[in-house]
Order: C-alpha cells, then structure tokens, then sequence
C-alpha cells in the first residue's frame, strides 16, 4: 500500500515498451501463455497475408473493370489476381514445386540446382537480417532500445571492405575470417560509444544510436568519395573490389548466389542463444534487461553490463554488414543496405528477442522479400506490397490485442501483468 | 447545524475480505474528522466509496441532507467532495497552473486557455487559504510538500468543500508535515470540512477535532484528542493482539557481527533520511527495528546491505569495515538480505522461480562453472528449495509473476536463508502476507537466528517487531531514539516511541540506554 512515491523515476516510454513487448510474463504464464507467444506471431502473419490479398485485389485495375462488368465476375477476378499473385510469391519464395519435382526425378544436377534456386536466393536475403535481427535481440534482452544496428551495418561493411581490399597475398582461410571480424570489431566499438554513453551519462540509447547511425552514413559517404574511392570510378562512390581471398565463398555457380555466409548466420544464432541463455554473462545481461533493480540487488554492475551489450549487438550487427560485402557485393556502394537495421528492430520484437525466434523471423523476411521479387516480375503488383505485409504483421505483433480480438483468445490476466514501476533505474 | 457528510451503514465486500462492516460516518461543516486504523483496517475503502472509486455493496451517502449516488470522481467532484490522494496525480512537466486547470479550463478568445485568469484564481486561493505556490513552476522543480499543496489547490479551485486527505503525511518530511497542519486548519477555519485518514496517533491528537476508529472493517469507537490519550488510541486502534505467537527460545547472543557507527544516510532527494545511528547486533540475535514508515529505516537498510552509500559513518561487518561496499561485497562475506519491496528489488518477475533462486550466487559454483551455467545444479537447487520452504508452485520453471505474494516472499526467504549466512537483513518480511506465510516467515527467521546468525528486523508493524525481536531499535525521524529489550516493554510503550514519543518510566532500570527526545508539541 503506503509505497514512497519516487520522486525521480522517469517512467522511460522505450523501457515500458521492451517490458511489454519482449519479455512481458503475460506471454510466458503457465501453457496457454506460451502457447500465445507462438501463436500470436503465426496469426499476424496469416492476418497479414489476408489484408495483403485484400489490397492487392484493391490495386488491381482488372478487378475494378470485372466489378463494372458484374459481382460474379468482380470476386473471379479478385481471387484471380489474389491466386496468381501469391501463387508467383511463393514461387519466388521457395522455388516452383512441379519443377522440383521434375528436377529430382530427371539426372540434371545443373536444372535441380536451378530449380531449387529460388529457396536458396530467400536463405542468401535472410542471412543479413539473421545477423540483424540477432544485434537487435541481444540489446532488447538487456533493456536497451538500440536502433544503431543500420549505422552498425554500415560501419562492419567499410571495415570489412578496407580490410578484404587492402590487405593482399593472405591465404583465404586467413584473410576471409579477419575481414569478417574487422567487421564485427568495428560494429563492436560503434555499439560500445552508445553503450558507454547510455551507461556513464544516462544518455538514452535511443537519441545516441540514431545520432551515431547519422555519422556513420555521411563517414561512409565521406570515405567512399576520398580515401576508400576506388581509382578510376569516375567519381561514383564505389571502393575497390575486395581481393578473392576475403571473399565469403559461393556454393555454386552464377546465378545461385548461395553462400557460406548462411551457415554462419546459423552457427552465429546458435553462440548468441548459447550466451544469453547458457552462459553467466547473458543472465547477468538479461536480468539487467528485466529488472535493474534487482540486478543491484544481485550484486550485477549494471555499467558493465550496458556496455558490454551494446558491444555485442554491434558485433553482430558489424557481421550483417560484413557478410554483404565478402559474401555479395564484393564491393562498397553506398546503397548496400535496403535498411536490414530498422527492419531488424521489427524481426526482434516478431522473434520475440530470442535467437531461434529471429531466425524463423528473418526467414520469413527472407521469403518474403525474395518471393516478392518474382511476384512483380510476374503479375506486376510492386515489391513495396511486402513493406505493407510487413508492418502490418509488426502492427499485430506489437498490439497483440488486435489479434486477441479476431480470434477470441482469451487475454492473460491483468494482474500477471507486471506494472513498470520504474525506469532505467537512473544508475 | 445540519451535517455536511454522511455514512449510513456502508458495507463492502471483498472476495474472502468483508473490508467495510456497516460504517456510520458524520462530517460537520468546519471540522477535521481523523480516521484512525491500522493499514488494511479498511479506511483507504471507505474513501474510496465515498470518492466514486468503489461502489458499496450496502449503505448510502449523504451531502447537505441530500441523498446522492456517487458513480466516479467527477460525481464526487460535484458533490463538493475532493480527495488529495497518497500519490499525487499531477504531471510533472506542466505548471501549478496548467495541472490546476487541467479537466477545468478556462478559455479565451475560443480555444485558447487562459493562463493568466486560471493564475489569477490560484493566487487568490493560495492567499486565502495560506497555500503558498507560484503558479508559473513547473511541478518536477517543486518539493513534495509543495506539490501535495497543488493538489489541495487543485480541489479549492473546483470549489470542493469537503476534503478528504489520505495517508497525507506518509511522503512528507516532518517539517511538511507540521505545514500541511498549519493549513489544514486554516481551511477548516473558513469553512472547508476534512476527513484525515491516517495510522499516526501523533498527528490524530494533533489537529483532528474528533477521531473514528476502525478496526478490520468496523467502527471500533469515537473520541477527541480531549478524552483520548496515545496509549487509549493505540489500543482501540489494535485491539486484541493476533495470535501469533512465535515459538522462540530466549537469545543467547555471541560476537558482535555488525556494527554501525554514527551513520548518516540520504535519500536520492538528497534530504538526510538518517542520521548519527549507531549500533551493533550479535550473533544469535535478533534486532527489531521499529518505526512509522518513512523514518529513515529504509535508508538504514539500503546501507548495511550496500545498496546506498551513507554519507558519513561507519559500518563493519565480522570485524572488517564494509561502509561503501558493494551489494556483491556484502553477499560474498554472509549477509543475506530480504528486501523491502520484493517485486522491484527481491524478484525478476519475468524470470523462473529456479533463475531467481540464482538470482545473486549465480555465477558461483555449483550454479556455474567458468562462466557456463550448470542447468541440472540450477533445477536440483529449486526443487530442493521449493521443498524445503513449501513454495506452492507446479514446477520451478513457471515464472515468479505467477506466483501469490506470499509464495514470491518464499522464493527470496528460500534463496536468502539457504546460504551459509552470518548476517540476515529482513525489510518488511511479511507485507501482504497471509497468516500462514507470516507465520512459516518468522519461524525460519528465528531458526536463522538459533543456527547464529545475527538478524535485522525492519518492520512497520509493531506486531512483528513484538514477536520476533530480542532487542528493538526505535527510528524516530531519522535517528534511533531508543534500544530496548523486547522482554522489559509493552506494545505500547513502543508504540509511542514510534511516534516519537517520550515515556516517562520510573523504573530507573529501564530508562538505561535510552535517549531523551524532544517532545514535537
């Protein structure tokens, strides 16, 4: 009852935020609530792809004329346009399944890789937003609201690139790793500034990773039309190719660009869930993350633990961009990232800031986003229908009320709610 | 004269709780009415009726002769009733002004507001009722006390005339406190009616004109601070101990374990919460300290347990001086500590019941080995913890916020008293605790202290600091005013230490080791 109230406490809106979103015990409580936790994502994603199909018949002009001609003939042609279009988006997304079929039937290794491309295009999409997603998740569990992955990226993806291009005669087994490190090491020390900021001076994350992420994209620019410019590119900002020894290797031939730098991704996800979840460190960060007062209490250092977060998600953040360049572009160009930091912020909360969650998260991204591609090609609707379906599942996840509504789950209760009291702690 | 405020026989029912049993109340114009009770005796309810927060299940309101049905504040509000609540409801970043008129604007030239007539009012207001502000600050810059006075303005500006005050002193300095007095009777003066909640006897006999006391529910008996007395007061308020009484030995103390010297401790105000405490506690004790809430106790504890640093002082633990030690340093040399407010401090509500039992030995053997969790020592441990201190729980995977109040205390009693410990530091250990987990809490507390571990009692209820104590501490305004042996006081005699009382006892035996407290009237 007769709680002092704290004249101090600064109820953080970001902190109230990861509370609800991530790790919020009205998730977690007893089996329906985890079950929720599952099933909540799956639905806003079926509910995406409905409202998707419900603006794609919108945007079709065919369907309008039909509706002019009858109804009978208005609904035909909307579910024609719905049909084909998800049709050529799941083509795109994991490949055509007759063909594969075929494909495995027939003795051409060159016409089954082909057949199959389509999937492996959608695990080459997703594995930067793996690397993202997982940056994004390590900050979320440690309470911090890091939206530095973007500038992370491109910081992992310069230093990788100076390293893969200026460094010559190296063997690629040493040469390959090391350019990928330059990268994570420097998206480590562009989450540690943030980190110390936010953990010596209370400066929130926030403000500090978005100025960062602001520096490095005119760095990068400045860089890329000086020092990094490669000779003779007549002024467009492009570095030089990076030497064949860091490059991330390629399974196969063109046009299947399926890499090593997938199961890296893999091994990756697996170390972070490993640390957060193994290890002493990630619970030291996760309690922090839930409860700093309690990790005060528990004798955690707090300081420590900010920076050491924002460290490692820029680490892995560095990785996403890295893998781009070594495994990819082989190159830099200003425009090599379709913004895989700010959509990371949205595959963390889809995964639930867990490393197995934001890989199924960033494989959805993946299919999505290559399927998309073939979709447009075929039936014209634009690749920006994705963006829509995207942050209408976003919509969901993060207001999980809607989807409650719609399909009648039954809300946890109010008062296995944890109240956020406090903030930050101010410490 | 006709009363302004009437009570007639309100009832409300909780599940398992009959929190206001047939309540008769009556409020004349001009006075301050103090309701008296202990926490949970059902007065907080009883305003919160009349406020339109809860609707009675039996009973009715009257204002003027009139019968009214209140469904809400602003019912309430219409009434002419305003409440100051425990918690402020004003906005920080907003002026004395602005929060003023929020709900109640004055407009001009359309939709503008008009500060400078809403500033206008409240000066006019604050000068006839001696509430001193200045309309123009912004809330964050304002002290406390001052912040609870635009929250007084707040109803004088809706023309409120019947004033209820909630526990109005509990986030008050002492100094506030006499202030806020001060006003209150001016207000009554120029015809303001008040209701004063409060479980302080110091503050009743002070400016109440007649006192209702309410025990579990139901009027127990009216009096004036005339015909009443503390120790009258203090049994009306209580009425039969609980029986509750735990089995315990009498202590056989050994070494000194703690020892604290002419601590000074402040808030994150900045304000001295303590100051010049000093003492010691033994092994195989156990040292009650007693206090109205507010007093400095919670200061006192984040000290000894290094979660605050004392701005002057000393503190020594087994002999070594821990003054600015960390938390970790503490819990690494034996001292155990059961914190105050277990949801924000004690407990990672999202966490599992095996995870939290961890919760400050994680990273120590068998729990890890380098910095890899040992899974099987972590589970074994909870299920063997859950055993032994009845935790009720389907499994040690569900996690914390799931749990009753009482079975979360469990899980941090659980982990604090299964570690080897020389020390236990226990803060409110039973708050909203059913009986039966108070009474399974103070029976492992006292087999702590038979195992010779020295322990720390903070308590605000005098119950458990009766029963549990060997030696009592009383904090009074930051300072320990007196150490007494359990055994040689009564209820009480503490009691009235507690409100800062001075006894005078004849039995020269016992005013040993007492300190002479100026009287605050």
């Amino acid at each position: 009852m007769a709680n002092q109230p704290d004249n101090k406490q600064k109820p953080e809106v970001t902190k109230v935020l990861l509370e609800e979103i991530i790790d919020s015990p009205s998730k977690k409580k007893g089996r329906s609530g985890t079950g929720q936790a599952i099933l909540i994502p799956i639905l806003a994603v079926l509910t995406g792809l409905i409202i998707g199909a419900v603006i794609i018949a919108l945007t079709t002009e065919d369907v309008y004329k039909a509706f002019a001609l009858s109804f009978g003939d208005g609904l035909g042609a909307a579910w024609k346009a719905i049909s084909t279009s998800y049709e050529a988006l799941f083509k795109g997304a994991f490949g055509d399944p007759a063909r594969i079929i075929a494909a495995l039937q027939g003795d051409n290794p060159i016409e089954l890789r082909r057949a199959v491309n389509p999937f492996l295009e959608s695990l080459v999409v997703a594995t930067p937003y793996i690397f993202a997603g997982l940056a994004v998740a390590v900050a979320f569990r440690s309470g911090l609201f890091s939206i530095g992955a973007e500038g992370q990226i491109f910081i992992g993806a310069t230093a990788a690139t100076f390293v893969g291009y200026s460094i010559k005669g190296l063997p690629p087994y040493i040469h390959m790793p090391l350019a990928f490190l330059a990268g994570a090491a420097a998206g480590a020390l562009w989450g540690f500034v943030p980190g110390w900021l936010k953990a010596k001076t209370g400066g929130s994350e926030v403000i500090n990773t978005i100025m960062v992420n602001w520096i490095t994209f005119r760095l990068t620019e400045w860089l890329l039309t000086g020092p990094m410019q490669r000779p003779g590119s007549g002024g467009v900002p492009l570095s030089p190719f990076i030497e064949k020894s860091a490059e991330i290797p390629q399974f196969f031939d063109k046009p299947i660009r399926f890499h090593l730098g997938f199961f890296i991704a893999l091994a990756v996800a697996f170390l972070v869930y490993y640390f957060l979840f193994k290890t002493t460190w990630g619970y030291n960060l996760r309690t922090v993350g839930a409860n700093p007062n309690a990790a005060r209490y528990a004798g955690m250092n707090i300081v420590t633990s900010t920076i050491v977060a924002m460290s490692i998600s820029g680490a892995l953040a560095g990785m996403a961009g890295a893998n781009e360049i070594l495994a990819l572009n082989r190159t830099l160009a200003l425009g090599f990232s379709p913004g895989f930091g700010f959509d990371a912020i949205a595959l963390a909360l889809l995964g639930n800031s867990n490393p197995i969650g934001v890989v199924l998260a960033a494989l959805l991204f993946g299919f999505l986003r290559s399927g998309a591609t073939r979709m447009m090609l075929a039936t014209g609707i634009p690749i920006d229908i994705i963006s829509i379906l995207q942050a209408l599942i976003i919509i969901f996840i993060a207001a999980p009320a809607i989807i409650r509504t719609i399909y009648r789950l039954r809300a946890p209760k109010i008062e296995d709610r944890v109240v956020v009291k406090t903030g930050w702690g101010g410490k | 004269m006709a009363p302004v405020l009437q009570l007639k026989s309100i009832t409300k029912r909780f599940p398992g709780v009959l929190a206001n049993d047939h309540i008769d109340l009556t409020l004349q114009q001009g006075e301050i009415l103090a309701l008296l009770g202990e926490n949970g005796a059902g007065k907080t309810t009883l305003m919160n009726i009349l406020y339109g927060l809860y609707q009675p299940d039996e009973g009715e309101i009257w204002v003027r002769e009139k019968k009214i049905s209140v469904h809400s504040p602003t019912d309430a509000i219409r009434a002419g009733i305003g409440m100051v609540h425990q918690h402020f409801m004003l906005i920080p970043v907003f002026t004395v002004t602005e929060n003023v008129m929020l709900g109640e604007e004055s407009l001009r030239y359309g939709d503008f507001l008009d500060r400078p007539k809403a500033a206008a009012r409240i000066r006019e207001i604050s000068t006839k009722y001696g509430l001193e502000v200045d309309p123009d600050t912004y809330i964050r810059d304002l002290p406390v006390g001052v912040q609870q006075r635009v929250e007084i303005i707040k109803l004088l500006y809706r023309e409120a005339d019947i004033l209820i005050f909630d526990e109005p002193t509990a986030v008050l300095t002492p100094q506030e406190a006499d202030e806020l007095f001060e006003i209150m009777r001016l207000l009554v003066k120029q015809g303001k009616s008040i209701i004063f909640i409060t479980h302080k006897l110091r503050e009743v006999l002070e400016v109440a004109d007649r006192i209702m006391v309410i025990r579990r529910g139901a009027v127990v008996g009216e009096t004036t601070p005339k015909d009443a007395d503390r120790e009258k007061l203090a049994a009306m308020m209580v009425g039969r101990a609980v029986n509750l009484e735990v089995e315990k030995e009498s202590a056989t103390p050994g070494d000194v374990v703690l020892e604290v010297r002419d601590l000074e401790v402040a808030n994150d105000q900045k304000q001295i919460m303590v100051e010049g405490v000093s003492f010691e506690i033994r092994a195989g004790e156990i040292l009650g300290l007693a206090g109205v809430q507010g007093n400095g106790q919670t200061e006192l504890v984040d000290a000894i347990t290094g979660m605050r640093r004392p701005t002057s002082g000393s503190i020594r633990l087994l002999g070594e001086t821990v003054t600015y030690a960390t938390p970790r340093k503490f819990t690494e040399m034996g001292s155990a500590h059961v914190p105050e407010d277990r949801q924000k401090d004690g407990l990672v509500l999202s966490f599992s019941i095996a995870d939290n039992l961890i919760l400050n030995t994680y990273y120590k053997e068998p729990f890890a080995r380098g910095v890899i969790r040992q899974e099987k020592a972590i589970l074994a441990n909870a299920e063997r913890l859950i055993e032994q201190f009845d935790v009720r729980t389907p499994g040690p995977l569900i996690h914390v916020g799931a749990l009753s109040g009482g079975n979360q205390q469990k899980v941090i009693v659980a982990r604090e008293l299964s570690r080897p410990i020389k020390l236990l530091v226990a803060s409110q250990p039973t708050r909203g605790l059913d009986v039966g987990s108070i009474e399974y809490i103070h029976s492992q507390i006292v087999k702590k202290r038979d195992e010779g571990c020295a322990v720390l009692v903070a308590s605000s209820e005098l119950d458990e600091i009766m029963e549990l104590s060997d030696r009592i501490a009383v904090m009074y305004r930051g300072k320990i005013i007196a150490i007494v042996n359990a055994g040689e006081v009564t209820k009480q005699e503490v009691g009235l230490l507690m409100a800062g009382v001075q006894i005078d006892l004849t039995d020269a035996g016992r005013k040993k080791g007492r300190v002479k407290v100026e009287s605050t009237f």
